[in-house]
C-alpha cells in the first residue's frame, strides 16, 4: 500500500515536473503564471522527497526487513498500519492546498522568513509545515518500528555482521529518521505557531532570526538525504552481488561505510549555507567535512564494482538499474564534490547545476535504485516476474532521458541560470540546453509510461514465477512467492552471511559450517503461528492526528471573554485521536511475543 | 528442611520463590524471544525517547539561540522567579522518586503500596502543572505572552511543550491506574509501568536541563545588546 501510494505521488511529482520543463522550454514562455510556477516546483520538490522516495523506501523496509531476517512480521503491525494511515492522510491534507486557496509556494526548504505572514499571506505555507508535521508523525512511528524489528527479531544465530547489507541501510535510515524527523518537527512547529498564533520565532522585528530556520532546517535536511539515498544504496549491495553471482566484496566495509555515512551526515549542513556568511572558520570546517563524507561513499562505490568485477554478469533490467544506479551515483557526487569547496559553490549556489547534482544523486541515485529494487523483488511480491524485454526498454529510455534532461542543467547553471525562475529573457544562450531538457523529460515519462504498461500486462499474465527466480542469496527468496501471511513456517536458523546462498551451495564453503547448515534439521520456531487480528483503531487514531493538525488552519475560535484563538478542530481531533488510542490499549491482544 | 522460625527467613522464602516464578516467566514469555532480550515494547520505548531528546534539544537550542536578543521586555531578570519554580522542580523531582516506589512494589507484588505510589506520583505531576499554570498566568499579568517578544515566544513554547508531556504522563498514569483497580496486576502490568516510569523520568531530566538553561544560567538575562552603540550607552548607564 505504501509502495502504490507513492508511484501514485511519483506521477503526481512528475506531471508537476512535466510542467515546469514545458513552460522552461521556451525563453519568455507565459503558459503558466509566475504564481503557480512557485507552486509548482515547490510542490514538486515536497511530492518528490517526502511523498515519493521516503514512502517508497518504506515500502521495501516493510516487505523486505521482516522477510530477510527471518521474522513473521515487524515488531508492531497497528503502529504500521497508523504510519501509513497516517503518512496518506498528511499527504492529501498537503495536496489538497491545490484547491483550497494555493498550494505552498515558498520552495521545498521553505526559508524564513519568506514563509511568514507578511511575505506568505496565503494558507499555501501552513498546509505546508501542518501537512509535514503530520507527515513527520508518520516517518518517526514508521523508522521506531523498523528499529525496534531489526534489533530484536532477527532470526536465530543472525548477529548484526549476517545481516544482509539492505538491512543494515534500513537500520541506519531508520536511525536517522528517528532522530532527524524531531528537529524538522520542531522547526516546523515554530513556523506554523509563528503564522498561526503570531509568535516571535523567525520575525526579525521582533528580534528573530532567519538564520534559524536554516540551521534547523539543513541539520534536518542532510541527515535526510542520505535517508533518501541510503535504502538505495542497501537495494543496489543485494542486487549486484546476485547478478555477479560473487558474495559482495568487502561486506564489513560497505556496512562500515554505510554507518559512518550515518554519522558524519550529522556535521556537514552547514554547507547548505555557505553563502549565508557564517564566516570562514564555519565556512572551512563544513567543508572538510563535506569533502571526508565523500571518502565512504567512495569506499562503497569502490566496493560495489569490485563485486562485478570477474563475475559472471547476468545483465537483467534489474541489473542494469543497478548499474545505471552506480555511473549516475558518481557523476551526481563528482558535482557534489565540487561545490564543497565553499568559493565555487558561491558560483553555484542557487543556479541549475545544483539542479542537475542533486537530480543526480536522486533521481540517478535513488529512483533508479528503487527501480532495481522494485524489479528485483517483483517476483517476490506478487509471484510474477516483470517483463524483461520492455523492462530494457523502459531502461534505456529513461537514462537517455534522464541525461538528457538533466545533463544539460549542468552547463545552464554554470552559465548562470538561476534556480526556481518562472521564465527567462531571450538571447542569453539558455534557449538550447532548455530545449533539450523539456525534450528529455518528455522521454523521461514515457519511459515511465512503458514501465505501467509492463506493470498491467504482468498483473495480467498468467504466467507464475518461481520461488527463487534469481538464485538469489539472502532468506526471503528460501520461502514461496509470494510470501504466505505468516512468512516462515519455521524460522530458519542462521549459520553465516548469505546463509540461504550457502544452504543451497554448501560446497562453496570451505569448513564444515556448510556442511551442518544442510544437515541440521530445523528445529526452532515450530509451535503454532500467530497472526495479529485486524484492528481498526490505528486507523480512528491516525484520523485523529490529522484532524488535530488540520485544526491549526484558520479555523479558531474566539473563546467568549478572551482574546485566545481556540482551535476547535484540533479539540476534535485530540478527542478522536484519544478514542483510537484507548481502544488500541485496551484491545485484547495476543500479537506479543509471535507464538 | 528449612524451619520457618522467624519472618525473616519467611520473607527470604518468599522472594526466592518469586524470583523462581519470574526466571520461568521469562523462559516462557516473549522477553527471552527478542535478540537483545529486552522486549520490543521497551525498547520501542527507548527509541522513542532517543527521538525526543532531539525533540528538546532543538526548542532548547533555540532558547539558548535567543538568550539575551529580546528587543522589548519583560526580561528573563524581571520576571522569573527562582524560588517558586525551585518548589516545583522539588515537587516533580519527587514524584521521580514516587514512580521508583510504585515500580517496586509492583515489581514485589505488594500491589496496595504499589497502587498508592502510582496515586503519589499523579498527584506530584498535577502539582508541578498547577505550579506552571501559576507561572504562566502570573506572567501574562505581568505582560510577558508569546507575542510580546523572543523571550516569551520561547520559554512558553519550551516550557509549554515540556509541560504537555507531564500532561500526557499523567493521564497515561490515571488511566493505568483506574485500570489495575479493575483488574489484577500481573508481570504484564509491571513491565507497563516500567515504561511509563521510563517515560516519566525522561520528563522530569529534561525538565532539570529546563531548569538549569532557563533558570539558574539565565536568570540574570536581560535586555538584548544590539549595537555597538546600544552597548556604550549600557555600559555608561
Amino acid at each position: 500500500m505504501y509502495g502504490v501510494t507513492a508511484f501514485l505521488y511519483f506521477l503526481i511529482g512528475g506531471v508537476e515536473a512535466l510542467i515546469i520543463r514545458a513552460q522552461l522550454a521556451q525563453a519568455e514562455s507565459d503558459l503558466i503564471s509566475p504564481e503557480l510556477f512557485n507552486q509548482l516546483f515547490t510542490m514538486h520538490g515536497t511530492t518528490m522527497v517526502f511523498l515519493v522516495v521516503m514512502p517508497m523506501s518504506a515500502a521495501f523496509f516493510n516487505w523486505m526487513i521482516p522477510l530477510m531476517i527471518g521474522a513473521r512480521d515487524v515488531a508492531f503491525p497497528r503502529l504500521n498500519a497508523f504510519s501509513y494511515w497516517t503518512f496518506l492522510f498528511g499527504s492529501i491534507f498537503l495536496n489538497l492546498s491545490f484547491v483550497l486557496g494555493g498550494a505552498p509556494d515558498a520552495g521545498w526548504f521553505g526559508y524564513a522568513n519568506l514563509t511568514g505572514n507578511t511575505y506568505s499571506p496565503g494558507d499555501g505555507v501552513t498546509f505546508w509545515a501542518l501537512g509535514l508535521t503530520t507527515l513527520g508523525v508518520a516517518s518517526l512511528a514508521a523508522s521506531f518500528n523498523f528499529v525496534v524489528t531489526i534489533l530484536n527479531m532477527r532470526a536465530p544465530g543472525m548477529s548484526l555482521m549476517k545481516m544482509p547489507v539492505f538491512v543494515w541501510m534500513a537500520l541506519i535510515t531508520s536511525v536517522l529518521m528517528a532522530l532527524a524527523m524531531p528537529i524538522i518537527a520542531v522547526a516546523l512547529i515554530q513556523l506554523s505557531l509563528d503564522r498561526v498564533w503570531d509568535t516571535n520565532f523567525f520575525n526579525p522585528a521582533a528580534g528573530g532570526d532567519p538564520v534559524l530556520w536554516q540551521h534547523l532546517f539543513w541539520l534536518f535536511g542532510h541527515p535526510e538525504v542520505y535517508i533518501l539515498i541510503l535504502p538505495a544504496m542497501g537495494i543496489v549491495s543485494e542486487t549486484l552481488p546476485v547478478f555477479s553471482r560473487k558474495p559482495l566484496f568487502g561486506y564489513p566495509a560497505v556496512v562500515f561505510a554505510g554507518a559512518v555515512i550515518g554519522f558524519m551526515g550529522w556535521f556537514v549542513w552547514s554547507h547548505h549555507m555557505f553563502t549565508v556568511g557564517l564566516g570562514p572558520a564555519a565556512n572551512s570546517a563544513f567543508a572538510i567535512s563535506t569533502m571526508l563524507i565523500a571518502v565512504p561513499t567512495g569506499v562503497k562505490i569502490f566496493n560495489w564494482i569490485a563485486t562485478t568485477w570477474g563475475g559472471k554478469l547476468n545483465l537483467n533490467v534489474s541489473m542494469l538499474f543497478s548499474l545505471g544506479f552506480i555511473a549516475m551515483f558518481i557523476i551526481g557526487g563528482l558535482s557534489g564534490v565540487t561545490h564543497a569547496s565553499p568559493p565555487t559553490d558561491a558560483q553555484q549556489q542557487d543556479t541549475y547545476y545544483i539542479v542537475a547534482h542533486f537530480h543526480y544523486v536522486l533521481f540517478g541515485g535513488a529512483i533508479l535504485g528503487l527501480f532495481a529494487g522494485g524489479y528485483y523483488w517483483w517476483p517476490k511480491m506478487t509471484g510474477k516476474r516483470l517483463g524483461e524485454k520492455l523492462g530494457k526498454w523502459h531502461f534505456w529510455l529513461m537514462i537517455i532521458g534522464f541525461n538528457l534532461t538533466f545533463g544539460p542543467m549542468h552547463w545552464l547553471g554554470l552559465n548562470g541560470m538561476p534556480r526556481r525562475i518562472a521564465t527567462y529573457a531571450d538571447g542569453l544562450g539558455w534557449e538550447m540546453s532548455n530545449a533539450i531538457a523539456s525534450a528529455g523529460a518528455m522521454l523521461l515519462a514515457f519511459s515511465v509510461l512503458l514501465f505501467i504498461i509492463n506493470v498491467i500486462r504482468t498483473i495480467s499474465s498468467t504466467q507464475e514465477s518461481e520461488d527463487d527466480p534469481w538464485d538469489a542469496r539472502t532468506l526471503e527468496w528460501s520461502i514461496p512467492s509470494p510470501p504466505p501471511a505468516y512468512n516462515f513456517a519455521r524460522i530458519p536458523q542462521v549459520k553465516s552471511l548469505d546463509d540461504f546462498w550457502y544452504t543451497k551451495h554448501p560446497e562453496l564453503l570451505h569448513d564444515k559450517r556448510g556442511e551442518e547448515a544442510a544437515a541440521e534439521p530445523d528445529t526452532h520456531g515450530g509451535g503454532s503461528i500467530h497472526l495479529p487480528d485486524m484492528s481498526y483503531y490505528p486507523f480512528i487514531t491516525s484520523i485523529g492526528v490529522a484532524v488535530g493538525v488540520a485544526g491549526f488552519m484558520d479555523i479558531l475560535v474566539e473563546l467568549p471573554g478572551t482574546n485566545i484563538q481556540f482551535p476547535w478542530l484540533t479539540t476534535v481531533g485530540i478527542v478522536i485521536g484519544l478514542w483510537g488510542l484507548i481502544g488500541w490499549t485496551f484491545e485484547p491482544v495476543s500479537e506479543e511475543g509471535g507464538h | 528442611m528449612i524451619e520457618l522460625t522467624d519472618d525473616r527467613t519467611h520473607e527470604g522464602l518468599r522472594e526466592a520463590k518469586l524470583a523462581q516464578a519470574a526466571v520461568a516467566q521469562e523462559q516462557h514469555g516473549h522477553v527471552a524471544d527478542t535478540n537483545t532480550g529486552i522486549s520490543n515494547r521497551k525498547l520501542l520505548m527507548w527509541v522513542f525517547l532517543a527521538s525526543d531528546c532531539l525533540f528538546f534539544g532543538s526548542f532548547i537550542a533555540t532558547y539558548l539561540v535567543y538568550r539575551n536578543e529580546s528587543l522589548v521586555g519583560p526580561y528573563p531578570n524581571e520576571i522569573l522567579d527562582i524560588p517558586l519554580t525551585s518548589v516545583s522542580t522539588f515537587v516533580l523531582l519527587m514524584s521521580s522518586l514516587a514512580m521508583v516506589l510504585a515500580l517496586n512494589y509492583v515489581q514485589k507484588d505488594k500491589l496496595g503500596l504499589a497502587r498508592f505510589w502510582l496515586l503519589a506520583v499523579v498527584v506530584l505531576g498535577l502539582g508541578f502543572l498547577g505550579f506552571q499554570v501559576f507561572e504562566f498566568m502570573t506572567f501574562v499579568d505581568e505582560g510577558l505572552t508569546i507575542h510580546q517578544n523572543l523571550f516569551g515566544t520561547t520559554f512558553f513554547i519550551l516550557t509549554g511543550f515540556h509541560g504537555l508531556h507531564v500532561f500526557v504522563g499523567v493521564l497515561w498514569l490515571l488511566g493505568m491506574f483506574f485500570a489495575h483497580s479493575r483488574g489484577a496486576l500481573t508481570s504484564r502490568s509491571a513491565e507497563d509501568l516500567e515504561m511509563a516510569g521510563l517515560y516519566w523520568h525522561f520528563v522530569d531530566i529534561v525538565w532539570i536541563v529546563i531548569f538549569t538553561v532557563i533558570y539558574l544560567i539565565g536568570y540574570s538575562d536581560g535586555e538584548g545588546v544590539k549595537t555597538i552603540e546600544h552597548a556604550a550607552t549600557l555600559i555608561g548607564g
